[in-house]
């Protein structure tokens, strides 16, 4: 699903020159649950956005579901996007001034995806994590483990390829941190390939492969036994 | 896009997020325009009333009356009086070109004492030539103006004014009734009206030759006046100098003395003024449209401060796959409705403010004279809200691509 061959990426800091990620090869297969770790600086944030069609990299290449993702236009990364991606942020990044189905109907906006049809299926997708009875509440009016899941159903609506999740538990408590990865698993249950970002142990645990980032490499790529993928 | 329902809702809601911030925007557009609608109905209230200030006497003419010379010329002292005579009116009508409707006037001073039966009243007596309906925008009414029969045989015939009619004929036919004019009887083959006002209204006139036989004025004139059909201000330049050479040839004065004959060329006098409306209305343009770019930066200020308030909500909407066009879509559609409706607000009240006035000046039994039917054309209005469809554009141009340029993983980025 994501083959990733040989990419490197640096900043241009005046005239010095970062390298973040320094040839990172990466292969994660359809219906996988996968964790990335690594400490600040690792590079982890910058692979994330690469993997996200949200930055560019200049080596390299990145295959997301059998298409080359290099050097794309605005409107051609944002289509992909908008098709094979869903992302689920740390702070969740709801709009304010709409409610939790209006919410997770949004990607099927930019689809163009008549109104009727779209909310139907954000209220099929509420239920799904448990939120049909929040529909029409404001995100101010839900908790935050609420407000991942209706996140986590935004980011589910566009029957994406890949599930981007970016520290999704970062600002939750354990206890809904635990709901919160038990989401993730069931929807990699139901097929979806799902990568995590993290840097907390217990989130990498209940992942089925981590993956350890160091100095822009891959340090680590291990396997866990006893979670099934 | 215009027509996308959803554009509507996410422009509703960020509007209702900041009530007073866009009332006092639109409010900023709708004066702009509302001031420029008052500006343009007040400038052409001005000029209408400067139009029918000249509406009594033909606006393409030019008036002619002989003085005294002031230079000395060929040996001939100053002081000499210009005597104009019927042969100074046959050569400039048949010698100069550009000339159309020609009369002179054999002045009849003071009120005459005019009866019928046992009616009479004072009424003055002006002699002239069958072209003098033009010159005056006479309106017949009943029967005919004078002509050149009435002229040749020196007929004593008679055309009266309708204030004239109301005094001494009461409800019968005056046509072909007799009037006693100063002990000479005139025949009425004519009513007039004029828009020039009661003092036109109570004319009567009567042949030149016969005014110049009855009242012992010879040949003698006391007033020139033609018109000049469609001339432009530069033809009729070339006329009136074309008179004034001829003139001063027959008379044997300087053609540069200024003060032998005075010269009144409505022409000149008539595009002076359209030239200072063409001014004025320049002028409130000019005022109107900056008030308006005032209006503009306001829009495009009160969109960059949304832009920036809400760079995480654009960050997050082209993270799960907005198009860039999508997105100044967004922000082009906002401040064009909000110009748009503010400005259409604005040239409501201005029309609005306009009627009232008109209707006002309607009710003012003695309406004022410089100041007429103010009132917006068509062209002024259609000019206002293309203006304003601009100004929305130019308003929400910079923001917009401002806001498509926002980078997602800046704006996503965690505290």
């Amino acid at each position: 699903m994501i083959h990733i061959n040989q990419i490197r990426k640096s900043y241009q800091m005046g005239s010095l020159s970062l390298e973040v990620l320094k040839g990172i090869d990466l292969n994660i297969e359809e219906g996988e649950l996968v964790s990335i770790m690594g400490p600040s600086g690792s590079g982890k944030s910058t692979l994330l956005n690469i993997l996200g069609i949200l930055d560019q990299y200049q080596e390299g290449e990145y295959h997301l579901a059998g298409t080359l993702m290099k050097s794309l236009s605005e409107r051609k990364a944002a289509y992909y996007r908008n098709h094979y991606l869903g992302f689920v942020f740390q702070s969740f990044h709801l709009l304010e001034f709409k409610n939790a189905l209006e919410n997770v109907a949004l990607p099927l906006y930019y689809q163009k995806v008549s109104r009727r049809k779209r909310n139907r299926k954000a209220r099929e997708l509420l239920e799904r994590v448990g939120l049909g009875d929040r529909a029409e509440h404001m995100p101010n009016e839900l908790s935050g483990g609420q407000k991942q899941r209706v996140a986590i159903a935004r980011a589910l609506i566009s029957d994406p390829k890949v599930i981007l999740a970016d520290e999704p538990t970062g600002a939750l408590d354990s206890q809904t941190s635990d709901q919160v990865m038990d989401l993730f698993k069931e929807v990699n249950a139901s097929g979806k390939t799902v990568v995590i970002v993290t840097h907390e142990a217990e989130v990498a645990e209940k992942t089925s492969r981590t993956i350890h980032l160091r100095d822009g490499v891959v340090q680590n790529d291990t396997h866990n036994a006893g979670v099934a993928s | 896009m215009i027509f996308n329902l959803d554009h509507w809702l996410e422009i509703w809601q960020t509007v209702r997020k900041n009530k007073l911030r866009t009332a006092l925007t639109m409010f900023s557009i709708a004066w702009g325009i509302f001031m420029l609608i008052l500006l343009l109905a007040a400038g052409r209230g001005l000029e209408n009333g400067v139009r029918y200030q000249f509406r009594d006497d033909a606006a393409n003419s030019i008036w002619i009356t002989p003085r005294i010379t002031g230079e000395p010329f060929r040996g001939l002292k100053a002081g000499r009086s210009v005597n104009l005579t019927i042969e100074d009116y046959e050569m400039v009508r048949d010698t100069i070109p550009g000339v159309e409707h020609i009369t002179a006037r054999f002045n009849l001073r003071g009120n005459f004492l005019v009866r019928n039966g046992l009616q009479f009243s004072r009424f003055p007596i002006r002699s002239v030539h069958p072209g003098h309906k033009y010159l005056e925008k006479t309106e017949m009414r009943r029967g005919r103006f004078l002509n050149e029969r009435d002229i040749d045989e020196r007929r004593k015939v008679a055309v009266i004014g309708n204030r004239v009619v109301d005094t001494l004929f009461k409800q019968t036919d005056p046509i072909g009734q007799w009037i006693d004019i100063n002990g000479i009887q005139y025949k009425v083959v004519g009513v007039f009206t004029d828009v020039g006002g009661v003092g036109e209204q109570r004319m009567i006139y009567i042949p030149i030759t016969t005014g110049q036989a009855a009242y012992g004025g010879a040949n003698r004139i006391h007033r020139l006046m033609f018109t000049m059909g469609d001339a432009d201000l530069e033809e009729s330049k070339r006329i009136e100098q074309n008179v004034r050479n001829l003139l001063a040839e027959r008379h044997v004065y300087s053609p540069d003395d200024p003060r032998a004959i005075r010269l009144f060329n409505h022409v000149e006098n008539y595009q002076r003024f359209l030239q200072l409306f063409q001014g004025i209305a320049l002028f409130i343009w000019i005022v109107g449209i900056g008030t308006i770019i005032a209006g503009i930066v306001g829009v495009g200020n009160i969109m960059l401060i949304s832009v920036k308030e809400r760079t995480k909500e654009i960050g997050l909407r082209k993270a799960i796959g907005a198009p860039p066009s999508d997105i100044i879509g967004l922000f082009l559609l906002e401040s064009m409705t909000l110009t748009v409706l503010a400005g259409y607000i604005g040239l409501v009240a201005g029309i609005g403010t306009v009627e009232l006035v008109q209707h006002v000046l309607g009710t003012m039994g003695n309406p004022p004279e410089f100041f007429r039917d103010p009132h917006v054309d068509v062209h002024a209005a259609a000019g206002a809200a293309l203006i304003l469809v601009l100004a929305g554009v130019v308003a929400g141009l910079i923001p917009a691509r401002r806001a498509a340029a926002i980078d997602p993983i800046v704006a996503l980025r965690d505290e």
